[in-house]
Order: C-alpha cells, then structure tokens, then sequence
C-alpha cells in the first residue's frame, strides 16, 4: 500500500526538479559587475550599449524601477516569455518590496521578443500595452535590422508609461541632501560638546579631591588619559564608527531582488 | 540524592527539547499551509481575471463578425460553469482541485478554439478593441501558468514535509493533510498562442 503512495511521489518531485533545473542550466548568470544592458548575442556596439546603459541606468537612479535589456543568440526549446520570466526571477529585476522591473528579452536567432512586467508595474504596463510596443516599436525596426532603434524606442515608452510609478526613496542617491549635512554637523557638535561636558566636570572633582588648581588637574589627568591611551587604545573618540561610504554615481548598483508573474506580451518579427 | 538530581535534569532537558519539537513542527505546518494559501488566492485570482475577461470578448467579436454561433456558446457555457466551481482555500483536496481544474480546462479548450477561429475574420484582426483583448487574454493564461506553478511548488513543499520523517507524526495530530495540485493538462499547453 505504502509503496503505491511513494512512487508517484517520487516522479513528481523528479518532474518539479527536472523543470527548475532544466532552466537553471540555461539561464545566463547575473552579471557581474551588474548591468541593466547584456548583449549576449552581439548585436550592439560599445555605443549603443551605453547610450542604452547610460538611459536605464538614470531612470533605475531617479525612479528605483529597473528596466533590464538582454539579448540572446536563442531560447533553445523554451517559449521566450517562459524564458524571460524565468530569467526575470533568476535575476531578480525591480525592488524587492516593490517588483517594479520590466525585461526585454529578444531572442535574435529565434525572431523572438518578450516584454515581462513585475507586479508592480503591471498597471503602468498592462499586456496590451506590451503587445503594442513589441508591434509599433520593436517589430518595425528588428525587421529592417535596426535594433538599437527598436530598443532604444521600446525602452522610452516604458520609461514613459512607468515614470510616475514609482519614486526612488530609498536608492541612495548621488548628492547628499542639504537636510542630512546639517543633521550630521548637529550631531557631530552635540558629541564634541558632551565629550567636553564630561571631560570638565572630570577635571573638577579631580581637582576637588585632591586639593590642587583646575589647571594642574586637567594637565595631569591628560597625561594619565595619553598613557592609558597607549597601553589600551580606548581613549576619547576612538571608537567613533566609521562613516557609510554611499556609492558615487555612474554604475548600476544591482538589481534589487524583484519578482513577477508573469504580466507582459511576446511576438516575433 | 546526587543521582536523582541529574535524571531529573535530564528529564526536563528531553521534555523541553521534546516540547520545542512539537512547537517548531505546528509552526512549521502552519507556516507552510499559509503558504499554500496565498498561492492558491493568486491562482484564482488569475482565472477570475479570464472569467472576467470573456463577456467583453465575446461581444467585441459578436459586433465585429458574424461569426460561427456554436464556438461562442461553446465559450459562453465553459464559462458559465467554470464560475460554479469555486474552491474554498481551506479545503484544497486533490479531488477539489481535480473537479476545478476540469472545468477551468474545458474554458481553455473553449476559449482556444474562439481564437483559432477568430484567424479567419480579417475584420477582427483590424479591430483594435479586439487586438487588445487577445493581448490581454494571452498574458492572463501566461499569468494562470506562472501561478499554478508557484502553487504547485508550495503544496510540494507542505506535502513533502508533513510526509517526512518525524513530522509526519505529528501531521495527523495538527489536521494536516496532502493538498491537491494541478497537473499538466493539454488544455494548458493550449493556450491561444495567436500571431498577429
């Protein structure tokens, strides 16, 4: 009886195995360093892809949603929205909380496009949306050879669709926020005027208890505080934390861990 | 005296690692029955949305073509009895998702055929409203796929563990049992897959 039971089973899970590893395989790796653009199949040159790089990459900045551009030789025996959704999850394309990312997935050998949507930009860019820009942007120009401007307009309607969408609140941006630096300097002050605070009312009750001027007792107690400093290494300050570094501009930081369900459109040219 | 001091310690240890075993397990099969839950609230969800979908479809080809009668109603009654069965999330039996899964499979069929035919009529093809709707239609049967999936995998995954060794113990005690998943049905791989 038992028996009966578990062989099933046991297909099953070789069955669910066999489908996620199957694509694993086939799926190229992030890439590092990260990029929204990879051209897989060379069809662009170091300048479209950067004019490209260059666009997604401000817009993944100003808004947090990512638009992840790939091109491949083929899907092999995989749909291409299969393969695009898959590749999305794999990558994690859009925020986590947020699943506001989009790849365009072009497969050139196979004239195949898919244009996936994560959940949260599945209003912005509902399918027929998606549908119609793989039909009067992608398809007209991927016809005549001129990828770079099928993508390059593709890429503005979505841009264009998913502005408002989102805003990048939590992106660390390029320029500090005049609100923090005065944030910063307050509290910088506040503990060099605390240390100060301590360190007199320290002096005073030195020079209290053992019955000398205030001067003498602030010049033997820095000397006591030097020597301890160099036998112990905890001396005032010193165990300030050191300043997050945030990143300066350019590069894309990487995608953010978003997830889909599959929303989006596919046609061939 | 010494003796009876660490055969009751021991005896508290076991009892607590015994108690912490029980807590982690129901934990555990909650966690992963909520899990399932929430997979199937978006399966359903998807397939409301086709449901939804289809009286807008089939007026736009009504007004567009006059198109062959018995493919609409063909359409028309999958639909309608698609609507009737609705699983509860709290029971998904095999058998209920079995049931359900027929029934949303005949709208498939249905619903494949209304495209395949709807080839045949230029002035459905030129028809914008149209266009859109078979856009959406297919990313929504893509979107059916995608959830089905996430739900097979979560009820995999409750089914694996309340089966396994030791928990399946204490699986019984906490009322869990097997959910049902769907299987790969031609209907699926049917879906309309239209080029324009």
């Amino acid at each position: 009886m038992k028996g009966k039971k578990i062989i099933p089973l046991f297909f099953l899970f070789f069955i669910f195995c066999g489908c996620s590893s199957a694509f694993a395989q086939e799926l190229p790796p992030k890439p590092n360093p990260p990029k929204l653009v990879n051209d897989y199949a060379g069809v662009l040159s170091v300048e479209e892809k950067n004019v490209l790089e260059q666009k997604l990459v401000a817009f993944n900045d100003s808004t947090s949603s990512q638009i992840a551009v790939v091109l491949m030789q083929s899907t092999g025996e995989y749909p291409v929205d299969d393969y695009a959704i898959a590749l999305y999850r794999d990558w994690g394309i859009g925020q986590k909380d947020k699943d506001n990312g989009v790849v365009i997935l072009c497969a050139m050998a196979d004239r195949r496009v898919a244009i996936i949507t994560g959940y949260g930009l599945e209003g912005a860019l509902p399918d027929a949306v998606c549908k119609r820009i793989i039909e009067q942007n992608i398809k007209p120009a991927f016809k005549q050879k001129q990828y770079f401007n099928g993508l390059n307009e593709a890429t503005d309607v979505v841009i264009k669709r998913a502005s408002g969408e989102y805003t990048a609140d939590e992106v660390g941006g390029d320029e500090f926020p005049a609100g923090g630096i005065v944030g910063i300097i307050g509290v910088f002050l506040f503990i060099i005027g605390l240390s100060f605070f301590i360190q007199y009312h320290r002096v005073k009750r030195y020079a209290i208890l053992n019955a000398i001027d205030f001067w003498t007792a602030w010049q033997l107690l820095s000397a006591a505080d030097r020597r301890n400093q160099r036998n112990s290494s905890g001396g005032w300050f010193s165990s300030g934390g050191s300043g997050g570094g945030w990143s300066s501009g350019g590069g894309f930081g990487g995608f953010g861990g978003g997830s889909t369900g599959g929303g989006g459109a596919s046609g061939s040219w | 005296m010494k003796r009876s001091y660490v055969i009751i310690g021991v005896l508290v240890i076991l009892a607590f690692l015994l108690y912490r075993f029980f807590v982690g397990t129901q934990n555990n099969v909650v966690t992963k029955d909520e899990n399932v839950k929430g997979k199937w609230a978006q399966v359903e969800n998807q397939y409301q949305q086709r449901l939804d979908l289809i009286p807008n479809l089939v007026a736009t080809v009504k007004g567009v073509a006059e198109f062959e009668q018995s493919t609409l109603t063909k359409v028309i009654e999958a639909r309608a009895s698609a609507t009737q069965i609705k699983v509860d999330a709290n029971s998904l039996t095999p058998e209920n998702i079995k049931k359900f899964q027929a029934a949303q499979g005949e709208l498939s069929a249905a619903l494949g055929r209304l495209m395949v035919v709807s080839e045949q009529y230029p002035q459905l093809k030129a028809n914008q409203n149209f266009l859109e709707l078979q856009a959406t239609l297919e990313g929504t049967e893509r979107r059916i796929a995608v959830a089905r999936k996430d739900f097979n995998e979560a009820v995999q995954d409750h089914n694996t563990y309340i089966r396994k060794f030791p928990t399946s113990l204490l699986a019984g005690m906490y009322g869990a049992t097997p959910k049902g998943f769907f299987e790969a049905d031609a209907g699926a791989n049917k879906a309309p897959k239209v080029e324009f």
